[in-house]
């Protein structure tokens, strides 16, 4: 565990008409820190994300993601890379709408062997996470506070190593944020992950390890307009 | 397998575009099977006018224009064959029946035909039916006349009307001064329908033929006043000097070629044997153009199909777009993303294509008596011909192809969003 979960030297990123939107000389998350980005919108979080789990290529310095070296994994070793230790939870609309619950939270492990896990596992996650009698209902008939917990369920089964959260409690009301907060530090502790929760609602931030404004480590932000 | 069960779930979520698309991909197969079963079915047909006979014989001529006229009364013949050769033949030993036929005549624009009994008992068609009456019997006496099925209802002829015969084939009404008004015939019979040329002709006795011509000479009626009256005619004194053509069949198959080089060349008078099928082929592959034109509509009507198939699937994508990034975020690499809507279409295909066998069949089951009474078509029945096979897997394989267009979309969508929320 000497290696970082993450860390970034001197990363430029741009899209590939238009201006630079990362420029991060530093950035370094160590492993099992829970840590509370923010930023505001066209402050390059979600091309950032994109860079960390593996999706957006074309970026120049150097970028690992739990000791691997980004730019030398190949496409087919990235997805398999992310399908396997990374967990990923969206804003919102985090389910594929034509599966169960169960058939949902399942679905990483289905596609790659390597994060496959028991379905008496999958159903300990679901406990946890108060979703237990849920799993053989059609995602399409929760709510959205439920949604995320499906999402966030799918995210750490098979103890992913590193959890990254593109601003899943916006859709939430207060109550639930916090309640869904609680859930996904307690089940990040029993599995070890390494939590990156991004977010601009930095009443949030005070639960966590340590708050990172992207204003603060990304030089390329400014006035650049969302992409 | 997964990729499957997602393809089989997703496609079973948006059941409505997904039933159209089976729907019009299966009808349209159907209509490409059924389009191959008829012409399957006209080519049986075709071959199958006349079985069992195994040589057609006439006087020296073109060997189609034989079989058109005897078989499928188009055309006529130059010359006659002599009733003492047709009587040479017909007691050859190794001649099992024969069915004499005398052509010339017509009513309205059917054909009359002169025969014998022979006809009633031996004339097979679509391997082995042979002829049945609908209502009355076989011609007995000089002017006792037998309706082919069209012939019956097209003029609406009953048991008992009269009916006068005209010389020559006009079309339409022949020449009133060529008819044979001084000597009707009764209709004593009508024929079962066949689906064959049988149906749209008139049968009398050879020697009916002789009586209405007794008093012509170098093809010109009498004069007025000098005809024999009918009633002075009977079956015993009519003396029938010669026939158009007549079928032959032979004790054994073996004897065909040997009877038939004997026949032509036979010393006696010029005579021609032909046999049926290969005549029947050559026929065929003159006319079998008509089909060829018939294959290319369906395959465009096929066409239309899958593009529908793509047209759905395409425009499905836009919405599809989050799921899309859901699958990307947990590992699934743009192959699988590509497999995914191939496997999509692939499935779409392959329930149109069973659907459509299975719409095929049906119709061929309900339609089939219909359509054989109707337009004297005998559609089979039958498993995909081979033929078939081939549709359905070069629209199987043709759908999993116009998969990649959607696939290789989704493939482009997923490299722009990455994992951002574009809804």
């Amino acid at each position: 565990m000497t290696d970082p979960a993450i860390a970034l030297r001197d990363v430029h990123f741009s899209y590939r008409t238009g201006p630079e939107i990362l420029d991060i000389p530093d950035l370094t998350i160590a492993r099992g820190e829970r840590v509370f980005l923010f930023g505001p919108s066209g402050s390059g979080k979600t091309t950032l994300l994109g860079v960390l789990a593996g999706i957006l290529t074309g970026f120049t310095g150097s970028v690992e993601v739990l000791g691997r070296d980004m730019a030398k994994l190949s496409g087919s070793q990235r997805d398999a890379f992310r399908g396997t230790h990374l967990g990923y939870i969206f804003q919102l609309f985090n389910l594929i709408p034509y599966l169960t619950v169960e058939e949902n939270i399942t679905l990483p492990g289905r596609l790659h062997s390597a994060r496959a896990k028991s379905l008496a596992e999958a159903h300990a996650v679901a406990k946890r996470l108060g979703i237990e009698h849920l799993l053989s209902r059609a995602v399409t008939q929760l709510s959205v506070g439920q949604q995320q917990r499906v999402a966030a369920a799918r995210a750490l089964l098979g103890a992913p190593e590193l959890l990254i959260a593109d601003e899943p409690t916006s859709s939430l009301d207060f109550d639930h944020r916090e309640r869904f907060l609680d859930l996904l530090f307690e089940n990040c502790a029993l599995s070890n992950s390494t939590l990156l929760f991004v977010s601009h609602d930095r009443s949030l931030a005070g639960k966590f390890d340590r708050q990172l404004s992207l204003l603060d480590f990304n030089r390329a932000h400014r006035t650049e307009a969302a992409v | 397998m997964v990729l499957l069960s997602l393809a089989w779930k997703s496609l079973r979520n948006r059941l409505l575009t997904t039933s159209l698309t089976v729907l019009s991909i299966g009808l349209s197969m159907a209509l490409l099977l059924g389009v191959e079963n008829v012409r399957v079915g006209a080519r049986e047909s075709f071959a199958n006018t006349i079985s069992q006979t195994d040589l057609i014989v006439g006087a020296r001529g073109g060997s189609l224009q034989l079989l058109l006229y005897s078989v499928f009364r188009i055309g006529q013949a130059t010359n006659n064959v002599s009733y003492e050769s047709y009587l040479h033949w017909k007691n050859h030993p190794a001649v099992s029946w024969t069915i004499p036929y005398s052509l010339g005549d017509s009513h309205r624009g059917f054909r009359v035909v002169g025969t014998t009994e022979d006809f009633y008992q031996h004339l097979r068609f679509r391997r082995d039916r042979k002829i049945e009456f609908a209502s009355g019997r076989s011609p007995k006496d000089v002017f006792d006349l037998v309706l082919g099925s069209d012939v019956a209802q097209s003029l609406g002829y009953k048991l008992g009307d009269k009916v006068v015969i005209s010389h020559g084939i006009a079309a339409g009404r022949g020449i009133a001064d060529n008819d044979h008004k001084d000597k009707p015939f009764t209709v004593t019979g009508i024929l079962a329908k066949t689906s064959t040329p049988v149906d749209r002709s008139l049968y009398i006795q050879l020697e009916g033929i002789t009586a209405v011509h007794i008093d012509w000479a170098d093809g010109a009626p009498p004069m007025p006043g000098e005809e024999t009256p009918a009633a002075k005619i009977t079956k015993e004194n009519m003396k029938v000097e010669q026939i158009t053509s007549f079928l032959l069949r032979c004790k054994t198959r073996m004897a065909t070629l040997q009877l038939q080089r004997e026949i032509n060349t036979y010393p006696e008078e010029p005579m021609q044997a032909i046999i049926p099928g290969v005549t029947l082929q050559e026929l065929w592959r003159t006319i079998g153009y008509a089909e060829d034109a018939l294959q290319v509509v369906t395959i465009f009507v096929i066409l239309v199909g899958l593009l529908g198939m793509l047209v759905s699937l395409y425009t499905s994508l836009n919405e599809r777009r989050r799921e899309m990034a859901i699958l990307r975020a947990i590992g699934a690499g743009p192959g699988k993303i590509i497999a995914l809507l191939v496997l999509e279409s692939g499935l779409l295909s392959l329930a149109g294509c069973a659907l459509g066998v299975v719409m095929i069949y049906g119709l061929s089951i309900i339609f089939q008596p219909i359509v054989e009474q109707q337009f004297g078509l005998y559609v089979p029945v039958q498993p995909p011909t081979v033929t078939g096979w081939i549709y359905l897997g070069s629209v199987l394989i043709a759908g999993l192809l116009i998969g990649f267009v959607p696939a290789w979309k989704a493939y482009r969508n997923t490299l722009a969003d990455g994992l951002s929320v574009r809804v």
